[in-house]
């Protein structure tokens, strides 16, 4: 395999809450290769929100290097990394987070905004991605029209519509039942099959290492082991 | 969907709220365009009015009456060339129609005034009916009244010897104007000073509320105006003697500085839309921080944020303060037509320009501080609901 997806080199992350100051991941190190799906698992606060953060360009590093898809991010400034994150990563919350006053659509073609498609062109993506996520048929619905299986089927399609190679998910299922938790687990396996996207998702759910190529797990910001 | 979109469907979020609030806005520019039209059509005064004619009045107020006496000794002052008087005779027309109507002596009226354009043979029969009457051509056109017909007109202040306040008077003649700004002023009515005096049951006689001095070519008014002052300073009947213009502005200036009313109205407006909308758009920035962060987390800029929320604040005033403001201009041509062109209500240039600066101000007002807060939002702690 080509270089790496992600390399996390020695990251440190501290937080301040006033002059508290709690150190949050210790000198983390961690590469995931082109095409790897990760479940990354771990007890509450042990950093893996704050991990994935880091690599999809929500926060930055305290102290070591981040370089996703060859691309040194922990120096980007908030504008350069709002601009890097539109075009190379997907996110997929546990709440789903869509837009409530936008159709199924129209969330899906807000990340297009941001590109110089044409309507046209943006109607066509929009289609596709609700395509590949199974909810084509569902269009024309505002989020509180749909499951909670469908819209985040609408987050998914949202976070890939501007085709990025990689896709960071925070518990995406925390919040469905197991029948369509699985769904979407396995609607993810397709994507990192099939579409060839390197994914990394944080959760709780044990039955999510089945899906994933492999598990890690987070303890007190440390990893501890790191399963072939 | 577009950007512009987005800013509007968002807008809708809370349908109620932004209906409200919006209703809020177009009652604040409704207002705002009413009295502002107010405001201009008396503060403007009458500027086509010539500094040629100075008015003179009693010093403590115009409703104090001055003795024609009076008359003789203005005509005596160099560089005056004609003396009229006036008194406010307090017409009312049918029930409660007040009209514009004052006492006063044909000849000199129409020496001092040439703005008045009417046949010479009505102003000799106004001269010549005791009991002549001669209205403008709007008020005219207004009541359909015709020359030759008797006119009903009582005083809310002048009984008639009878003790009844119902006079008549002998339409003779109907004036226009010289030009499109006087003729809009023709909603005036005249009578004859004589008849007054003799008919009027208080016995009043030969005094008037006001002189106006119409001056020789060149005369300096100004001058003119101290030498009347000091002429008649020390004497039972002081007086006060202004430009017409500004005798025009002090008399709606007695019926209470509107301008500055309206100046205090219109503050208490917008300081309370100010805080619904301050509020409403607060609320709606509050409400909705995870979504904030999900579009910066999608990679929207802060700057793109922070547009978004202004362009909010900048729609719904926008719309709001659009829809008052033609619902003002309707109003007021609504007021135009059902006072018969006597209240020229128009939203002229000057209001709509000042109220798109209202606009773009109270847009700024509402959403900078709104806009600024969700452009500083941190993605992590939005996300996490810190
Ligand atoms: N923005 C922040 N400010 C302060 N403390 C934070 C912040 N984000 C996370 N933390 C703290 O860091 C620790 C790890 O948080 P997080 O990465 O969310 O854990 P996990 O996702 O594994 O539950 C927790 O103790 C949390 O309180
Ligand atoms: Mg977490």
């Amino acid at each position: 395999m080509s270089e790496p997806m992600v390399q996390v080199h020695n990251v440190t992350k501290v937080y301040e809450r006033g002059k508290q100051k709690i150190e949050v991941l210790h000198g983390l190190t961690l590469e995931i290769p082109q095409g790897d799906f990760v479940a990354l698992m771990g007890p509450s606060g042990s950093g893996k929100t704050t991990l994935l953060n880091l690599i999809g360009g929500l926060d930055k590093p305290t102290a070591g290097e981040i370089t996703v898809g060859g691309q040194r991010i922990d120096q980007l400034g908030s504008g350069q990394l709002a601009n890097w994150r539109a075009h190379n990563v997907g996110f997929v919350f546990q709440f789903y987070n869509l837009m409530p006053v936008l159709t199924a659509e129209g969330n899906v073609e807000l990340p297009l905004l941001l590109t110089k498609l044409s309507g046209a062109q943006r109607r066509k993506n929009v289609a596709v991605a609700l395509e590949v996520v199974g909810l084509s048929d569902r269009a024309k619905h505002k989020p509180r029209e749909l499951s909670g299986g469908q819209e985040q089927r609408v987050a998914i399609a949202r976070a890939l519509v501007s085709d990025p190679q990689l896709l960071v998910c925070d518990e995406p299922t925390g919040d469905l039942d197991r029948k369509t938790a699985d769904e979407i687990l396995g609607l993810l396996q397709v994507l990192n099959r099939e579409h060839g996207k390197t994914i990394v998702i944080v959760t709780h759910d044990p039955k999510a290492a089945e899906f994933a190529r492999r598990t890690l797990h987070l303890e007190k910001g440390q990893l501890l082991e790191q399963a072939a | 969907m577009t950007r512009t979109g987005f800013v509007v469907a968002n807008l809708f979020r809370k349908r109620v709220r932004t209906i409200l609030t919006l209703l809020s806005v177009i009652m604040a520019f409704l207002l705002f365009g009413l009295l502002q039209s107010v405001n201009s059509v008396f503060s403007s005064g009458a500027d086509f009015v010539g500094a040629t004619r100075l008015f003179v009045q009693a010093r403590v107020s115009f409703t104090t009456s001055l003795p024609l006496s009076m008359v003789p000794k203005l005509e005596a002052i160099p560089g005056v060339t004609h003396v009229a008087y006036q008194q406010w005779f307090g017409g009312v027309w049918q029930t409660n129609t007040p009209l514009i109507m004052f006492t006063l002596d044909p000849q000199r009226y129409h020496d001092v005034y040439p703005e008045w354009k009417m046949p010479e043979a009505q102003w000799q029969a106004f001269e010549q009916t005791r009991t002549g009457l001669i209205v403008g051509r709007q008020l005219a056109n207004q009541y359909g009244w015709k020359v030759g017909q008797k006119i009903p007109i009582s005083s809310n202040i002048w009984p008639q010897k009878n003790g009844s306040k119902a006079w008549a008077f002998d339409l003779v003649g109907i004036f226009d104007g010289k030009d499109e700004d006087w003729q809009k002023r023709t909603n005036l009515a005249f009578i004859q000073q004589d008849y007054f005096d003799e008919a009027n049951q208080f016995g009043i006689k030969g005094r008037t509320n006001f002189f106006i001095l119409k001056l020789a070519e060149g005369a300096n008014a100004e001058a003119i105006s101290r030498t009347v002052d000091a002429m008649f300073e020390n004497s039972p009947d002081e007086t006060k003697t202004q430009t017409e213009k500004d005798f025009n502005i002090s008399f709606v200036k007695q019926i209470g500085d509107i301008g500055l009313m309206v100046r205090w109205i219109l503050f208490a407006v917008f300081f309370t839309l100010l805080l619904v909308v301050g509020n409403t758009m607060a609320q709606s920035v509050r409400e909705r921080i995870p979504e904030l962060a999900v579009l910066k987390t999608l990679g929207f800029s802060d700057g793109s944020i922070f547009g978004f929320v202004l362009a909010e604040a900048f729609a719904l005033v926008l719309a709001g303060g659009l829809v008052g403001l033609v619902l003002a201009s309707l109003a007021g041509a609504l007021v135009e037509k059902a006072t018969g062109g006597q209240f020229l209500l128009e939203l002229d240039a000057s209001v709509w320009l000042l109220g798109v600066a209202a606009i773009v101000l109270m847009s700024l007002a509402v959403g900078l501080l709104p806009a600024l807060r969700a452009r500083r939002l941190e993605i992590v702690d939005a996300l996490a609901g810190r």
